[in-house]
């Protein structure tokens, strides 16, 4: 029977944990240059031996086993409960070699926990450029563990790695530091209290309260809450174990590791002097964020008018095809564009992973974070929040997860808080649609498009929205948190293609499938309850011939009467006349009101929920876009996408929280329904205020 | 006392004392302790934060926390 063990990769930010642990278990979770790219657990497995499997578990990066944020407190929790799944068998600490010396301090405190552990030192490829030398022999020796050099970009020392995993059980479990030592008579207390207790685990968890105050106290059996002595003197004393460390690792790197420091080649101090410059710095990230919009909405119509033609062909080739009924014309007229309106956004989405990915990659996101932490805390928020915003513009709910490295949980929760209102993929092709009905072909003084100014004004207003918000918040708002601002500024390295390739893919991929399951669903949902109804639907024709005996209607004429008497009596029908009220001082009908209602799951599914009303009331063979400049308003007998309902719904969109999966998210990471409720109710009623207010000025 | 928030861009000097009651723990963990050398790589507007090479690591704190590390200047 093959044996599995568990095998946790820990280390602190930025050290290649996750590129490894791609490497041992052929996944592709996301790599980035940036200090907490992985917020959570990752797991997988590899085969170190015939019958010896490994689970390995990718975990956040942390400095040290006092969590002050979320993500570190990840890996606390793992390691201080011996009855998780996945409480590791042995632990492989990860090192950067630039850092040895920091590293170490994480290094020291998992060994004296009393698990097994192994030193890998990544990024030795760096060694030759930076003119650094290390004695692994006596290094293994001082510290008591068996060390593997690594470079998980030039794939070598993996098989060492291997099979160190695989002799876990030599390892020595000598602590580095004999902690008690640090304060005798409160160790000895603590010990007699707890007699069964490991004492440096008993320690940590007597002190994780003092600093995060989130453990789980649940998880942690046999240990119950107590207080033995003041926070201030616990403080002291963590402070004194910190020294102590130290002090151990500068003994024992000074005979083990030499660095020459003449000889090492320095291009981040180039590359600093110009990227964080008071001036140009700035100058620089305004100009990568325009090239940025340019590549997004000028470089990808190509593409995308290459896939708007294939969805079409696609679209016309099904009809020819399918035999003809209710159900081809769901399919043709209802599914097919409603995914053709996600699939065409595929080439947007994909440059805007791509330049985020990339600006992750080479190190130069830390560097905004720095230039903008100023201005941002301003508004109540930290530098760190930019890259929560900035990758909110592909999609919230991995830039809400990004929150989870913002030390300060004040300024993490309003960065949470207000992340929606950036204009994210899923409102682009809401926006463009209705931008191309509603908004004049023009352009101003000859040379920025009419419609690319609209969209560049609402992603202004998004951020616009998510700023102010943000400082109102940050005013109103009474929460306690007291942290400090640390962030680690990594070496610029060149970004590799296979990296930024799969985060691109990744994230592409699970954007078009998440979008395309709501729209599946949401489509076949809409269309079943637009085809069948109660009462009147099903005597639909004898009520319909009766109200047009007299009018002597063609062939034609009396189909479209009887379909469109079918739908506004089917159950959608009655659902949209009963909440028309509400959505038509905005200027919408109720057809518009459902597709409303239906992107409260997601907001891409607007298009494809018209598309299936419109293909249910009607066999005709148009394109949504020609449909929905043929509808016409009832109540004046103009059409129903004009300017003043279009740029109504273009301010809904912008406002509403319309996303299930980001309510979901928040929920998650704030602990609590409290707060993704508060979204939802805000935002949607400032989201209804505004658009009411442009309607009623511009009809 | 200088602080680390009185550094010019370049200047090194030694870490020697944190004139706040409690140092956030985060801070000597990332080797900021006391006789470690520190220097002033970058600075935003207003000096605020601080890009710092520490002990070796690079990082950037807020001129808050600067103030409170006292350091003396390493000449030459
Ligand atoms: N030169 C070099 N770079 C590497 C090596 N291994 C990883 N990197 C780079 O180091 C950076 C960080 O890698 P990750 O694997 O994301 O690091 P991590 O430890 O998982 O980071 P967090 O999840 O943020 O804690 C990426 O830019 C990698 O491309 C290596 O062996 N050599
Ligand atoms: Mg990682």
């Amino acid at each position: 029977m093959a044996k599995q063990i568990n095998v946790a990769l820990i280390g602190n930010p930025n050290t290649g944990k996750s590129s490894v642990f791609n490497i041992l278990t052929g996944l592709n979770q996301k790599v980035g240059n940036y200090p907490g790219i992985t917020v959570e657990k990752k797991q997988g497995t590899c085969q170190l031996e015939r019958n010896l499997k490994a689970h390995i578990i990718d975990l956040p990066g942390t400095y040290s086993l006092n969590a002050s944020s979320l993500d570190e407190n990840v890996v606390i929790e793992l390691l201080l409960n011996k009855k998780d799944k996945d409480y590791p068998d042995v632990a492989v600490v990860i090192a950067d070699i630039e850092n040895l010396k920091r590293n170490l301090l994480l290094f020291t405190q998992i060994k004296d926990l009393g698990i097994p552990t192994i030193l890998a030192i990544n990024m030795a490829d760096r060694m030759k450029r930076k003119a650094i030398s290390l004695n692994i022999k006596e290094l293994e020796k001082k510290l008591g563990t068996k060390i593997v050099l690594l470079s998980s970009r030039k794939k070598t020392g993996i098989e060492t790695l291997k099979s160190l995993i695989s002799n876990y059980n030599s390892l020595s479990l000598t602590p580095c530091i004999n902690s008690s030592k640090i304060a005798p008579e409160y160790f000895e207390r603590l010990q007699k209290t707890f007699p069964n207790q490991d004492l440096y685990k008993l320690w940590l968890v007597v002190t994780q309260d003092v600093n995060f105050g989130k453990l789980n106290r649940k998880k942690i059996n046999g240990i119950q809450p107590f207080q033995t002595e003041s926070i201030t003197n616990l403080k002291r004393l963590q402070q004194k174990e910190t020294i102590a460390r130290y002090q151990f690792i500068n003994d024992t790197l000074k005979e083990t590791l030499s660095i020459d420091s003449k000889n090492a080649k320095d291009l981040r101090s180039r590359f600093d002097k110009i990227l964080t410059h008071k001036f140009w710095g700035y100058v620089i990230f305004f100009s990568i964020l325009l090239l940025i919009f340019q590549a997004i909405f000028d470089w990808s119509t190509y593409p995308m008018d290459f896939i708007d033609n294939s969805f079409t062909l696609l679209s016309e080739w099904l009809k020819i095809n399918l035999p003809p009924g209710v159900f081809s014309n769901l399919i043709t007229e209802g599914i097919i564009p409603g995914l053709g309106g996600i699939v065409i956004f595929i080439p947007q989405i994909a440059f805007l992973f791509l330049f985020i990915s990339i600006l992750e990659e080479s190190g130069y996101m830390s560097r905004v974070v720095f230039l903008m932490d100023r201005i941002m805390r301003r508004f109540g928020l930290s530098g760190k929040s930019v890259v929560p915003l900035v990758s909110g513009t592909a999609c919230a709910i991995p830039a809400i997860m990004a929150t989870r490295n913002i030390e300060n949980w004040k300024e993490r929760l309003i960065t949470i808080l207000v992340t929606p209102f950036i204009t994210c993929a899923a409102r682009l092709p809401v926006y463009l649609i209705i931008i191309s009905l509603v908004i004049p072909e023009g352009r101003v003084l000859g040379i920025i498009s009419l419609q690319g100014l609209t969209l560049l004004i609402l992603y202004g207003l998004g951020f616009a929205a998510a700023i102010i918000a943000a400082y109102t918040l940050d005013k109103y708002l009474h929460v306690k948190s007291k942290s400090f601002f640390v962030i680690e500024m990594p070496n610029y390295k060149l970004p590799l293609l296979k990296n930024v390739g799969i985060t691109v893919l990744e994230k592409t991929k699970s954007f078009v499938f998440g979008a395309g399951k709501i729209i599946l669903a949401i489509s076949i949902i809409l269309w079943v309850m637009g085809s069948y109804g109660p009462g009147d639907f099903n005597q639909a024709e004898e009520i319909v011939l009766q109200q047009t005996e007299q009018q002597n209607l063609s062939q034609e004429e009396l189909a479209i009467k009887l379909s469109s008497f079918k739908l506004e009596n089917s159950y959608i029908g009655i659902v949209g006349k009963f909440i028309e009220p509400a959505v038509r001082p905005l200027g919408y009908d109720w057809k518009i009101g459902i597709a409303l209602i239906s992107s409260f799951a997601a907001r891409e599914v607007f298009i494809g929920t018209l598309a299936t009303m419109y293909s249910v009331g009607n066999d005709e063979v148009e394109t949504i876009k020609e449909r929905m400049a043929a509808e016409i308003n009832p109540s004046n007998g103009a059409p129903l996408f004009n300017l003043a309902s279009g740029i109504s719904l273009l301010l809904f969109y912008a406002f509403a929280m319309q996303c299930m999966s980001t309510l979901a998210i928040v929920k998650r990471e704030t602990n609590s329904w409290k707060w993704p409720l508060w979204q939802l109710l805000s935002m949607t009623a400032l989201a209804y205020i505004v658009a009411l207010a442009a309607y009623q000025i511009l009809k | 006392m200088l602080s680390i928030a009185s550094l010019k861009i370049g200047q090194r000097a030694v870490i020697k004392d944190f004139s706040v009651d409690v140092v956030p723990l985060k801070l000597l963990e990332m080797g900021c302790l006391p006789g470690n050398e520190v220097t002033l790589l970058q600075e935003a507007p207003f000096k605020d934060p601080l890009y710092l090479t520490i002990n070796g690591s690079h990082l950037a704190i807020r001129k808050e926390m600067a103030c409170k590390i006292e350091i003396e200047l390493i000449n030459g």
